[in-house]
């Protein structure tokens, strides 16, 4: 019975809530004013056209909907749209030509310390910042496409900009042209999974102080740097595509002081290098596959504890490269394609250790100049003596269970 | 000059060591796809024997071929036939031999394994290092009579292109690492074939590692369009320049 009440409390609440549409032909014509009309848990459904308000803000628990894409214009001047509300829902809009000003970074849509926030479906395009989640909690930014026309890194913001928030998901948005594609700051808890980053001028995905987040199963394709992950514990990044991310500095998944991290099932093809390891510790990374890179992987003397097994490393340049003698890390039961050991008892595993760095790629490190020489006949020869009897690299940089096939990955 | 050419050719064609280095070359090619599970290790396998078996064949061969048919050409010269003419046939009579074999030889496994941007480019380059050395030959056969000096200058030469070069580059760039040398090093390839030749082939087979700060330089430079033409001009002045030398000389000798 008591129950009951509450049930018929509720539905008198869902039943009071009014819907107001906006649009030319309709009593309401501007957005700002059907805000003015609605109060908490009403819905404002704005029909197709164009509304050049300035700056819109709500600031009531409504259902915010577009009807058809209608188009809010920020005219190159404001933020389009402020959310400084709990439990309000962003869906079906598009949005575009927020104002650029560093100091205030005007977005397509920002939230300012709010909870249970949901932004779906709105195609955002030619802002300064993207999608702003300031200080928020228990969010949700799901099937956005989100593009910008960036020249500069200085000149424009980030796709989907996260600071400050815990419990958020990242789903099925598409972003291109920003600087970061999605940038994390003190974001904990939270979750990245199945998004297209392509194209940004800096990062697909930047990662700082995050803690406790898992991305997964997402694309990062053609950005200027690559992925960052950094100052950060526990990550897990599963399922991901890092391909063809090509400059000096770039890197397929850059790693700066990590620690307790997971790399799982990841396939980085076609990058300059695919992961770059500087002051990681306590990492595992795990079938993943490392085709055509440049560098399969820089792993810098500055890590530790770090454990490499199962992966695939095919046709790349180099397979890995560090820049010292000490080897903290350890690497076991991998495939390399280099590898030219054999197999007498026929376990599938390699019964010579085999050493996945070559004196070329130490060479490089110290001296990268010496990349011309790459591939010639005495470069060759010193590397094949250079497996036999290491002197120049770590000789207990190996692999003692080389894997004979390739992991079905 | 068709005659003499289509004569050396067949002499040369009688001679079974072609046949046999085209027989090797296609053995070796068609082995290293077949065996590889993957075409770019084939490929690999292909350019080692470009950089490494094929320029010492075409100026080993040619030499000892020159000092052979010194006779033949002693012949040759008694006829009212300038002298102009004998020595450009010979040239064009061994190129073309040596040509043909690395074309069956490597050229048709390329073709067929890997018929893209990388293929075409190798056996391009593998034809033209054909020639280059054929040239080289002429010059270190004309340069003495006594065919073990010869040919002990051909092996030296051979020797020098395909690993003291790359040596002495190799010390010349930890010795100057404090320098910024890179662009120097793009100059200092255009002296050895071999060289030149190794890094338009790299540029497609390595563009990932190409992509880094000093790679990009050797892009900037080798990977445009002009970078393309310009070190095959280079090479082709590889073929030119040796050969002009031998001719002049040849041109001026007393047999």
């Amino acid at each position: 019975m008591k129950n009951l009440v509450y049930i018929f409390f509720f539905l008198s609440l869902i039943c009071n809530a009014k819907t107001i549409t906006v649009g030319k032909t309709y009593p309401v014509k501007t957005i700002k004013h059907a805000l003015t009309l609605a109060i908490d848990g009403d819905t404002i459904i704005v029909t197709k056209g164009v509304y050049k308000e300035g700056n819109i803000i709500i600031n009531k628990k409504i259902a915010f909907l577009g009807k058809n894409y209608p188009i809010l214009d920020g005219q190159n001047k404001f933020e389009v749209l402020s959310v400084a509300a709990d439990s309000v829902l962003v869906k079906g809009f598009k949005i575009i030509n927020s104002g650029y000003a560093a100091l205030d970074d005007p977005c397509g849509i920002k939230v300012y310390d709010r909870n249970f926030v949901r932004i779906e479906n709105n195609i955002l395009d030619n802002n300064f910042f993207g999608i702003y989640l300031q200080n928020c909690k228990n969010s949700i930014v799901k099937n956005n496409t989100i593009r910008a026309y960036g020249k500069q890194e200085q000149l424009i913001g980030n796709g989907i900009h996260c600071w400050k928030s815990e419990h958020l998901q990242i789903i099925g948005n598409r972003i291109s042209g920003h600087r970061d594609g999605i940038y994390f700051e003190f974001v904990t808890q939270s979750v990245i999974w199945r998004n297209i980053s392509n194209n940004n001028i800096r990062y697909g995905l930047h990662f700082m102080f995050s803690n406790d987040d898992s991305y997964i199963t997402n694309v990062f394709k053609g950005n200027g740097a690559g992925v960052a992950v950094m100052f950060t514990k526990n990550v897990k990044m599963f399922n991901n595509y890092f391909e063809e991310n090509w400059g000096d500095s770039a890197y397929g998944l850059l790693l700066k002081e990590i620690a307790d991290s997971y790399i799982f099932n990841n396939r980085f093809a076609r990058n300059t290098s695919g992961i770059y390891m500087e002051g990681t510790s306590r990492i595992k990374v795990e079938k993943n596959v490392f085709e055509a890179n440049g560098w399969g992987m820089k792993i810098q003397a500055s890590c530790m504890e770090n454990e490499i097994v199962n992966n695939n490393y095919v046709g790349n340049t180099f397979d890995i490269s560090t820049n010292g003698s000490l080897v903290l890390n350890t690497f076991n039961s991998n495939y390399w394609d280099k590898y030219e050991g054999y197999d007498l008892n026929k376990d599938g595993i390699g019964d010579v250790p085999y050493h996945p760095l070559s004196l070329f790629a130490v060479l490089t490190e110290n001296n990268p100049s010496a990349m011309i020489l790459f591939r010639s006949f005495m470069i060759t020869l010193l590397d094949k003596s250079e497996k036999v009897l290491p002197s120049i690299t770590p000789d207990n940089f190996i692999d003692n269970k080389p894997l004979m096939k390739s992991l079905p990955l | 000059m068709n005659r003499i050419i289509k004569i050396i050719l067949l002499d040369i064609l009688k001679n079974k060591i072609v046949l046999a280095y085209t027989l090797i070359l296609a053995a070796l090619s068609w082995s290293s796809f077949a065996l590889e599970d993957n075409s770019a290790k084939g490929l690999l396998t292909i350019l080692n024997v470009i950089l490494f078996t094929v320029p010492l064949v075409s100026i080993l061969f040619s030499t000892i071929y020159l000092y052979n048919s010194s006779e033949f050409i002693e012949l040759l010269l008694s006829q009212p036939i300038k002298r102009r003419k004998i020595w450009t046939s010979l040239f064009l009579g061994l190129s073309l031999s040596m040509v043909l074999a690395f074309g069956i030889g490597a050229g048709i496994p390329l073709l067929v394994n890997a018929p893209d941007s990388v293929g075409l480019m190798m056996i391009a380059i593998g034809c033209l290092i054909s020639v280059i050395f054929v040239a080289l030959a002429f010059l270190s056969s004309i340069l003495t009579r006594d065919k073990a000096k010869g040919i002990g200058i051909a092996i030296m030469t051979w020797l020098f292109f395909a690993l003291l070069f790359d040596g002495i580059v190799l010390f010349l760039l930890f010795q100057l690492a404090d320098y910024p040398i890179e662009n120097a090093m793009v100059g200092i390839t255009a002296l050895s074939p071999i060289d030149l030749a190794r890094i338009q082939i790299l540029m497609h087979l390595d563009v990932s590692a190409m992509m880094g700060y000093t790679g990009a330089i050797f892009k900037d430079f080798f990977g445009t369009s002009i970078g393309l033409i310009v070190s095959f001009l280079l090479l082709c002045l590889w073929v030119i320049v040796p050969f002009f030398i031998s001719l002049k000389k040849f041109n001026q000798k007393d047999l």
